[in-house]
């Protein structure tokens, strides 16, 4: 029998065709009958006391079934939106951990802060009533940079904090690398700004809360990455439910990129209300909502320090950072800028010391919280720039500096505390450089040159951290939840099999790569595998899709659920086969008897389990349906190499990508066709932000100037380049596929190669993201006038 | 004031009272329940609610559905053949994985099925230029290029 092995094949995916059909379930699809709808009233103010708010004319208005307030939602007992991750101050005090009210309780920190809501029965009435709450603010100073907020003088958001920080925190051996660069060879120096992102999922979020009196019991539909944490959270923290009494479903989900783990105020209101006036009430964010109310992503003001000895030898790195957390701690915003930031300044070097000190600041904007990369791009810009810097002050080949720096010796223990279970640095470095033509680049310089272009090349050799774990290791950094995946294989009488998994799937397709390793693992075809996610009445538990975590948390809870089921399957077979147990060895869906002729197939034993006539019932329960938890040994390493190269027009300042080669390595691949996917998608946003993206805010009225699609410019398909894509294999050492995660890479990746690429350009030392033409036309101005 | 509107929509003859103010994006997903177009912006920018009206694709949320009055109009929905073919520009985006989370995707088939009906053998070059009004968030337009480029004979052969 041919095998049944489907890992590393280009799968075409099974979700594709209803969403190319239009069969897609989005939240905002779903109609439950009598749906009410629900309009969040938002503050136009960036600080504001509220005086008073006058809902009685909305309250009369045509079709309004409600509208509340904050002193509705605290009456009511409900509290405010907890953070999961407790960091730990350099004074060994804990955070400043404000309360986040689900709507505005007396005062509003942010432009689009919920002040309240109201429920109609149509949307247009639902609207027309939210225009006749009279909301009456005393308007106070607001601050929106994370350095000038915590400047004497500045206006205080809130009284537990009255220098508006929330942390200080710092990582590493301070007075060890002080001490190195004092005496260093050669030191570089870049301050930089790592500027604030708007996610842009293009589902907007929307929620529809539905209580039954007849069960006594709600139901959450929500655009999630994470429906379990979601009711967790929403249950045992903010309003009290019985957890078993809330069912969330997270369907089909319009992409994430970090913005949908969180829980939000308006799933909390939409829950509660639908009690209230006892009607579904349905909300759904529209694209202005979606700018000032989303978590927000980066948001870095650094300082960064490399010493390196007389031949480019990496000695000791000193980091000083202030990250902007926004107006409140969202669910994981402390985490970002600290755990999964400072721990990865090492990069693929074996920089012996580093110090790594952040201040997580509280200012008058929306809240940041983890954008695809989370920590990871902003510490991978850091690293990048510094080297590439390095490299070009002492005259080193910017790749021979990295390869003179490269970890080549494995496990590896950095000196921020994350242990390198394995990588090939070289590997995939060697891989770019041959398929970028690294050595044609001189030529191609001179060319550009000749038709008036200024050409430039730059690398980026990215490390993450992916698939967070372990819990007790999370646990004792301040992570207020395990970090496990649950996964539950549930094999039917006939052999056919039902995987349940507590990863969510929004675009990263895993109802196709779970059933490539379920079937590849049972030995059935992949048709007789079908992948359930994103509801929690029917999934046991699950923490949800983020970091890259998917495959090698979640893939892993369901591998050891289906070696569950092979092992009991190995049992019924030695009773059916009159052999001993031992003696059983399953492959390709077939359990044998070693030596012997003897055979059963797989879809023979599932009946056997389920029709237990002939069955060992001293020794066993009938069924065949297992689950396990899966809680990693260690984070898994994917690393890779970056090379772009840029053409400049220093007429207008125009950056075009000429070359965007990405090789990585993400351990063993599942689906290929999915990972070059995954990585195509992160390098656009990757380049979104170098060349496009930056969210501003004025400094004076803390309004967000880049509010719409037309003032925040995405990527279209006109600014980004054919991609050049390739992938080695370094298999992760501790989880059983070899898998390391490949969500984040490009995100992570990309940036620090673009602008190492236009300073190189340009020549310029620095250069702020996003380089627009304007960015950079003035910067060659700049070098010319001095 | 409700209004009556009437049209063709995916072949099929449909009549309603709306308010007049209701857009065309929300009588198509709300009235008749046709939830494959999308809106993800509201604002004509991010290309979700294409539709294909009188031959053109047009963006659903920027017109009113009294605007469509006796318009012929094709939707997501009717875009694959009766028996549930794909159409060869479907079939396309998923031999070249063209699409992840599948929001944008329905808007993004049909603009690139009018693209190739105004373009029947378009360059890399003309179908970035010509995708400026369809934001994806997941794929960096990647293989949405491929699958169109490989689509396009196949696509202008069938007219």
């Amino acid at each position: 029998m041919a095998s049944m092995n489907i890992i590393g094949t280009s799968v075409k995916r099974t979700e594709d065709y209803r969403f190319l059909t239009g069969g897609g379930q989005y939240t905002d699809d779903v109609a439950p009958h009598h749906a009410t709808y629900a309009v969040f009233v938002r503050s136009p103010h960036a600080h504001a006391k509220i005086k008073g708010i006058k809902t009685d004319k909305a309250a009369k208005a045509r079709g309004v079934h409600a509208v509340y307030t904050g002193d509705d939602i605290a009456k009511a007992g409900i509290n405010g939106l907890p953070c999961g991750w407790l960091i730990t101050d350099v004074n060994g005090q804990p955070m400043k951990e404000p309360p986040y009210p689900v709507l505005a309780q007396g005062k509003v920190r942010h432009v689009g802060e919920r002040v309240a809501v109201v429920i109609a029965d149509t949307l247009h009435e639902a609207r027309d009533a939210a225009e006749l709450v009279e909301v009456d603010y005393e308007v106070l100073p607001a601050v929106v940079n994370g350095a000038e907020a915590r400047k004497k003088g500045a206006p205080v958001l809130h009284e537990i904090a009255p220098d508006n920080t929330c942390y200080v925190w710092a990582i590493g051996d301070k007075a060890k690398v002080d001490d190195v660069f004092k005496s260093a060879a050669h030191t570089t120096k870049l301050e930089f700004v790592n500027n604030r992102l708007i996610p842009n999922a293009i589902e907007p979020r929307a929620a529809i809360g539905n209580y039954s009196r007849a069960e006594d019991a709600y139901t959450l539909h929500v655009a999630s990455q994470n429906p379990h944490v979601e009711r967790l959270l929403m249950t045992a923290f903010v309003m009290g439910l019985p957890e078993h009494k809330v069912h969330v479903i997270a369907p089909d989900v319009g992409g994430g990129f970090g913005s949908k783990i969180y829980l939000y105020g308006e799933d909390v209101v939409v829950t509660w209300a639908s009690k209230q006036i006892n009607r579904p009430v349905k909300w759904t964010a529209d694209r202005v909502e979606s700018f000032s109310s989303d978590a927000h992503g980066r948001d870095h003001v650094t300082t960064a320090e490399l010493a390196l000895d007389k031949d480019g030898k990496f000695l000791a790195m000193r980091v000083h950072t202030t990250a902007n957390v926004g107006a409140y701690l969202s669910t994981f915003a402390s985490c970002v800028p600290t755990i999964l930031y400072a721990t990865l300044l090492a990069g693929q070097y074996t920089t012996p010391v580093i110090y790594c000190e952040v201040t997580a600041v509280f200012t008058n904007t929306t809240p940041v919280d983890a954008y695809r990369g989370a920590g990871r791009p902003e510490a991978t810009y850091v690293v990048e720039r510094l080297v590439e810097t390095a490299a070009r002050e002492m005259k080193i080949d910017p790749a021979e500096i990295r390869r003179r720096n490269f970890i080549k010796e494995f496990p590896y223990q950095t000196p921020v505390a994350l242990l390198y279970d394995t990588g090939n640095y070289n590997a995939t470095l060697d891989a770019a450089t041959k398929l970028g033509d690294v050595a044609g680049y001189a030529k191609r310089k001179e060319q550009s040159k000749a038709r008036g272009k200024l050409r430039g090349i730059g690398y980026s050799c990215y490390i993450e951290a992916c698939g967070i774990a372990p819990s007790s290791v999370a646990g004792s950094l301040g992570a207020r939840a395990g970090l496990y995946e649950a996964g539950e294989v549930r094999v039917h009488p006939t052999g056919k099999v039902t995987v349940f998994t507590g990863s969510h799937s929004h675009g990263q397709g895993h109802e196709t790569t779970f059933a490539q390793v379920v079937a590849s693992r049972l030995g059935i075809p992949m048709d007789d595998v079908h992948i359930v996610h994103g509801d929690t009445s029917k999934i046991l538990f699950g923490m949800g899709t983020y970091g890259s975590r998917s495959i090698a948390v979640g893939g892993t809870a369901i591998v050891k659920a289906v070696d569950k089921v092979i092992a009991k399957g190995k049992k019924i077979a030695a009773h059916l086969m009159e052999a001993a147990e031992n003696d059983v060895e399953f492959s390709d869906g077939i359990f044998r008897v070693t030596g012997t002729d003897k055979q059963v197939p797989f879809g023979q034993v599932a009946l056997t389990a389920y029709v237990p006539h002939n069955y060992p019932h001293d020794k066993l329960e009938p069924g065949l349906n297992e689950n396990a938890f899966y809680d990693p040994s260690n984070f898994t390493f994917p690393a890779g190499s970056y090379v772009c190269e840029v053409e400049v027009d220093p007429d207008t300042g125009k950056t075009s990508i000429e070359s965007f080669v990405a090789v990585d390595d993400f351990g063993k691949i599942i689906n290929p066709m999915i990972v070059e996917g995954q990585v195509q998608g992160g390098l656009t946003q990757g380049i979104g932000q170098a060349l496009m993206e930056g969210c501003r805010y004025d400094s004076a009225s803390g309004q967000l100037l880049t509010g719409t699609l037309t003032d925040y410019c995405l990527p279209r398909a006109e600014d980004v380049p054919h991609f050049k894509i390739d992938t080695r294999e370094t298999p992760c050492t501790h989880n059983p596929l070899g898998v390391k995660g490949c969500g984040e890479a490009g995100a992570i990746g990309a940036p620090a190669a673009l602008m190492n690429a236009i300073t190189d350009a340009i020549g310029v030392r620095d250069l702020a993201m996003p380089a627009t033409a304007e960015t950079v036309w003035r910067a060659i101005a700049m070098k010319k006038a001095a | 004031m409700p209004v009556k509107v009437s049209m063709t929509v995916n072949g099929k003859p449909v009549s309603a009272e709306v308010e007049e103010r209701t857009l065309l994006v929300n009588f198509i997903r709300e009235h008749l329940r046709l939830t494959g177009t999308h809106v993800g912006c509201d604002t004509a920018q991010c290309g979700a609610c294409t539709i294909e009206m009188n031959g053109d694709a047009v963006k659903a949320c920027n017109m009113l559905a009294m605007q469509a009055e006796g318009a012929k109009i094709t939707t997501i929905e009717g875009i694959a053949a009766a028996d549930g073919t794909l159409h060869p520009m479907q079939e396309a985006f998923r031999e070249h994985h063209a699409l992840q989370c599948g929001f944008c995707t329905p808007g993004m088939v049909i603009s690139a099925i009018d693209l190739v009906r105004r373009h029947p053998n378009p360059s890399e070059e003309v179908v970035r230029a010509e995708l400026d009004g369809n934001f994806c968030r997941c794929t960096g337009y990647h293989n949405i290029v491929k699958a169109i480029l490989d689509a396009a004979p196949k696509v202008a052969a069938m007219r």
